[in-house]
């Protein structure tokens, strides 16, 4: 209890200003520079919020691990390098895109093979329908009942 | 006084709503006429003790009675009248008491439009609701009561609304989202009671459709409500971050899309009965999980209630006893043996099973990106933690919203029963050449350049809607005249084309949105200005400025179009006086073809500051397209069907070979 | 036949109930925690200013041969200031734990204040003004501290405050283990 007592202190004390977009002016030494900089921004987690990325977050160490990156970036560094380094001290946690690798080929290949079975099962239902005999000839009866019914419905 | 008039309320609608659990179930089984007639006066019983019992909240939070805790913690002197009463669903309690409030007014509404109902199905429809409401009203009181007294203590100023919510926003989106979120219990509820009498007929699916359209429509707003305010609050300029709040509302919408489409070859052909049904059962089971995750503070999320773990527990054991009992109906009751109608390869039918295989396996992945976090730790320890977020979801959804868009293009021109190839070929040949090359030429000429992903996107919009009006025309066209024609279109048939061409819209803002926008964030010192595209904006420095119960710091802004004096704008950042909180003020002036998005950053120096410009063409589209989505819910409610009795228990209906009346 | 059509409508049923164990599963934990990465690696090197004295240097190389707890902290950070009178009895108190306190981000006059006013529980003091040791540490803030064993390799760490309680339920047990 008292380590969730701490904890809660612990995001008010940094949390209170975080719930709105940090606005930093960069110069970029190209504009694919720029538009590397915000993919990984926006691509990386910040690590003290509750869920936010880092360019959505204006937490302290959001705004160090966006100057990290800028300065990475500008010093010529790739982008599975910069991954790396940040993979390196914050895990897998950090990036909102899951690697792929044997714990998340689920997560990748599930939703797929869903799919996959939709249209299988479909195809197989198919397939029984046409076998079925197609008997539904309706009586006079009911003729006369749908009939007045739709007439009914139209007007 | 008035809280625990409240309060006391609040227990009666627990023991109404316990009765209307009971005596109209009991009554259906025994067959007692009288049992199953307290249906209508408990629902409607129920339902003025919740209206009471939300007015006295109200009330008290108009009056500022700072001894309920409740109200100490989300309001404050300070705060306008009109926040002060949106503040009373501002956090956990009070939410959940306009939940409740909602449910029973569904239920109320059942009651009063269920003239064509046979009493045993409303008795059992309404006492399934009554079960539902006694559940949340027994989880209110008993742990998250917003009545509750600090009788020792009580504060003389309430600590004040959380700012991020002090918007119109709060105002209008919860309400309609809850009334999404809990109007597909009416959709549950008839599942359930047609599980329950074993009467899974076309008869069933029609009355099923107008509530399940209804919640359906107001979901489709309360997102897009949702996504909205999330675009002009948060002053990201973005519109939907795939997070874990977002998704769980976003879930229901998905089956309960897929349920609207299944429901209407149950209706018009009497098959997959068992799978319409357990779409019903899921829409709302998904409404309840997405209530779990909220409150439970089971993941974290930017939008969540502060929690208690206990409550999860609580919540827990509701979702188990709700859901599971009634999956278990399910899987005792259902119909194994598939409807008695044929239908060919390229039937209409066909169609509606693609719809759903596609929203069903989209919630699947939502689903699973969701809850995958808990999944890897479970199996990998808490050490291994991962995310997911935009990057996978987008990855993964993209792909099959625009598989989506192909076949409800095609789906347009089909047939119940059967559709010949050849009548596809010569119906949309020309349709799908006229699509491609517009979609290829039109971006190019606006914005000459080439960019794969926004022709895709105009592609697949001009390909829906071409289909539409093709249809419509071809449909209006045997009469005397077009006019003429269109008057004789069934509101049902209207309604869905209007949400198909919303959804066309839909497609179009999010995809050009994404790929032209032009988003800057610049230091600007006063004087300085930045051009972006034929938009100029000059900074004119930053005043003080007091708020009811903040200070701000105000930018003025001034926008040249073509050079020419255009408008000027003011984004705020603020400080909230009781919390001492800083809040962004984004300025955006909305347009048809783009929206101007302006929000004020930290100040650099002197009398420079740092300030976010975007140029979002299309965005408001989204919002739109969601509107016109909502709009033909609504209108195919309206279809003349829905009212006519005649249609109740006929033989021919319940056969489920009715053919649909635009066919003829 | 018959009895496999309707085995098949359990499904939903199942895949719910597992769905329900994942919840329960989940609301045992604590969503907050961000895992760390630098758990079984060890300590990264860094050579930076010394606290007290800004022409010394610490660097990672001196802490060695022994037992570390690393605490990351701030003068700006409430709870650091409410860990700090159990992280002095501690120290006092674990006289073969060596106490490295990283000032992070702060204000270096205001750090040396605060120890000299409130004692000083570290025998080595560092600063990391622009907060790049707490980047290669993986710190999300402060406080925060880790576990050093004789060899350099990082055996725990820990997010947000210490006291009694905390030292005696997971510090102690684990310093016991590497010891």
């Amino acid at each position: 209890m008292n380590k969730f007592i701490a904890l809660m202190l612990l995001c008010f004390s940094l949390l209170a200003t975080s719930t709105f977009a940090a606005i930093d002016d960069l110069t970029f030494t190209s504009p694919e520079a720029e538009v590397r900089y915000h993919q990984l921004i926006d691509e990386m987690r910040c690590p003290m919020c509750l869920n936010a990325n880092l360019s959505g977050s204006d937490a302290p160490i959001a705004a160090d691990l966006r100057a990290e990156i800028f300065k990475q970036i500008q010093e010529g560094r790739t982008n599975p390098e910069i991954i790396e380094f940040m993979r390196a001290r914050y895990g897998d946690f950090i990036m909102y895109r899951p690697p792929l690798n044997r714990g998340t080929v689920l997560l990748w290949f599930g939703p797929g093979a869903l799919l996959l079975a939709g249209f299988f099962i479909l195809r197989r239902m198919l397939a029984a329908a046409h076998a079925a005999p197609a008997t539904e000839k309706l009586s006079t009866e009911e003729m006369q009942q749908l009939n007045s019914i739709l007439d009914d419905s139209k007007d | 006084m008035i809280p625990e008039l409240g309060n006391f309320a609040l227990m009666l609608a627990l023991c109404l709503a316990s009765l209307q659990a009971v005596v109209p179930m009991a009554g259906s089984f025994t067959n007692n006429q009288l049992w199953m007639s307290l249906a209508r006066p408990l629902s409607s019983g129920l339902w003025v003790f919740m209206v009471l019992s939300f007015s006295c909240l109200a009330y008290a939070f108009l009056h500022d009675d700072f001894t309920v805790a409740y109200i100490a913690r989300n309001s404050n002197t300070l705060l306008p009248v009109y926040y002060k009463f949106a503040a009373v669903w501002g956090a956990h309690e009070g939410s959940l008491l306009l939940w409740v409030l909602i449910l029973a007014t569904w239920g109320y509404a059942v009651s009063l439009l269920s003239s064509n109902l046979p009493l045993d199905i409303l008795a059992r429809v309404l006492s399934v609701m009554g079960i539902i409401t006694s559940g949340f009203l027994a989880f209110l009181l008993f742990t998250s009561n917003p009545f509750e007294r600090l009788l020792l203590n009580a504060p003389t100023e309430g600590t004040d609304l959380n700012p991020l919510l002090q918007d119109f926003g709060l105002i209008i989106h919860p309400p309609f989202l809850y009334m999404g979120y809990v109007g597909f219990s009416v959709a549950f509820s008839f599942a359930i009671a047609a599980l329950l009498t074993g009467r899974l007929d076309a008869a069933w699916a029609r009355w099923t459709r107008p509530w399940t359209n209804a919640a359906w429509a107001f979901l489709t707003c309360g997102i897009a409500l949702g996504s909205w305010w999330a675009y002009y609050e948060l002053g990201w300029g973005g519109w939907w971050f795939w997070d874990p709040v977002e998704n769980v509302s976003f879930m229901p919408w998905l089956v309960g899309t897929a349920l609207i489409h299944s429901l209407a070859v149950t209706e018009k052909r009497g098959v997959f009965k068992s799978w319409t049904v357990l779409l019903a059962i899921a829409a709302f089971s998904l409404s309840l999980l997405g209530a779990f995750i909220v409150r439970s503070g089971l993941i974290t999320s930017v939008h969540a209630f502060a929690v208690d773990p206990a409550r999860g527990i609580v919540l827990l054991t509701l979702l188990l006893l709700i859901i599971g009992s009634s999956l278990v109906l399910y899987a005792i009751r259902a119909p194994v043996v598939m409807g008695t109608a044929t239908y060919g390869s390229w039937s209409r039918e066909v169609f509606l099973l693609i719809n759903n295989i596609i929203l069903v396996v989209a919630t699947a992945m939502i689903l699973l990106g969701t809850l995958f976090p808990l999944i890897h730790e479970a199996i990998y320890g808490e050490a291994n933690r991962v995310s997911i977020g935009a990057p996978y979801f987008n990855a993964l959804f993209l792909p099959l919203m625009a598989l989506l868009a192909m076949f409800l293009g095609l789906a347009t021109f089909s047939r119940w029963k059967k559709t010949s190839l050849d009548y596809f070929k010569q119906q949309t040949g020309k349709l799908l050449l006229a699509a491609v090359s517009l979609g290829i030429v039109i971006p190019f000429l606006v914005t000459a350049k080439v960019n794969m992903g926004a022709m895709f996107a105009v592609i697949l919009a001009l390909w829906i809607i071409g289909s539409i009006a093709k249809d419509v025309v071809s449909k209006a066209r045997n009469k005397q005249n077009l006019l003429a024609g269109l008057r004789s279109l069934s509101l049902s048939y209207c309604g869905m084309q209007v949400a198909h061409f919303g959804f066309a819209i839909v497609v179009l803002g999010i995809c050009l949105t994404s790929h032209y926008s032009v988003e800057e964030d610049v230091r600007l010192a006063t004087g300085e200005s930045i051009s972006i595209g034929k938009y100029e904006f000059r900074f004119d420095g930053v005043v003080e400025r007091e708020g009811p119960n903040y200070t701000a710091n105000s930018a003025t802004i001034q926008v040249f179009q073509n050079g020419e004096e255009y408008l000027t704008m003011h984004p705020e950042k603020r400080i909230y006086h009781a919390r001492g909180d800083v809040q962004t003020e984004a300025d955006i002036q909305i347009g048809l073809f783009r929206d101007l998005f302006t929000a004020l950053g930290d100040p650099r120096g002197d009398d420079a500051w740092v300030v976010r410009i975007h140029v979002k063409p299309f965005v408001i589209w989204i919002w739109m397209g969601a509107f016109i989505m909502a709009l033909g819910g609504i209108t195919a409610i309206l279809d003349k069907r829905y009212r006519s009795k005649k249609l109740v228990n006929s033989p021919v209906l319940e056969a489920g070979v009715m053919q649909p009346v635009l066919e003829h | 036949m018959q009895i496999s059509g309707r085995a098949k409508l359990f499904v939903p049923v199942v895949i719910f109930l597992s769905m329900l164990a994942l919840l329960l599963f989940g609301l045992g934990r604590d969503p907050n925690l961000v895992p760390s990465a630098l758990v079984n690696r060890p300590l990264p090197e860094f050579t930076k200013p010394d606290l007290f004295d800004a022409s010394a240097t610490v660097s990672s190389t001196q802490l060695r041969g022994g037992i570390f707890v690393v605490n990351v902290w701030a003068t700006w950070c409430p709870p650091c200031h409410a860990e700090h009178p159990y992280l002095v009895e501690i120290s006092e108190r674990e006289t073969d734990i060596t106490f490295v306190g990283v000032n992070y981000k702060d204000d270096a006059d205001a750090a040396r204040a605060f120890l000299q006013e409130r004692g000083n529980p570290f025998k080595f003091s560092l600063t990391d003004l622009d907060g790049s040791l707490g980047i290669d540490l993986g710190v999300a803030g402060a406080p925060e501290t880790f576990i050093v064993d004789s060899t350099g390799t990082i055996v725990y760490r820990h997010v947000g405050m210490i006291d009694n309680k905390v030292w005696a339920t997971i510090f102690a047990p684990l310093i016991a283990k590497i010891q």
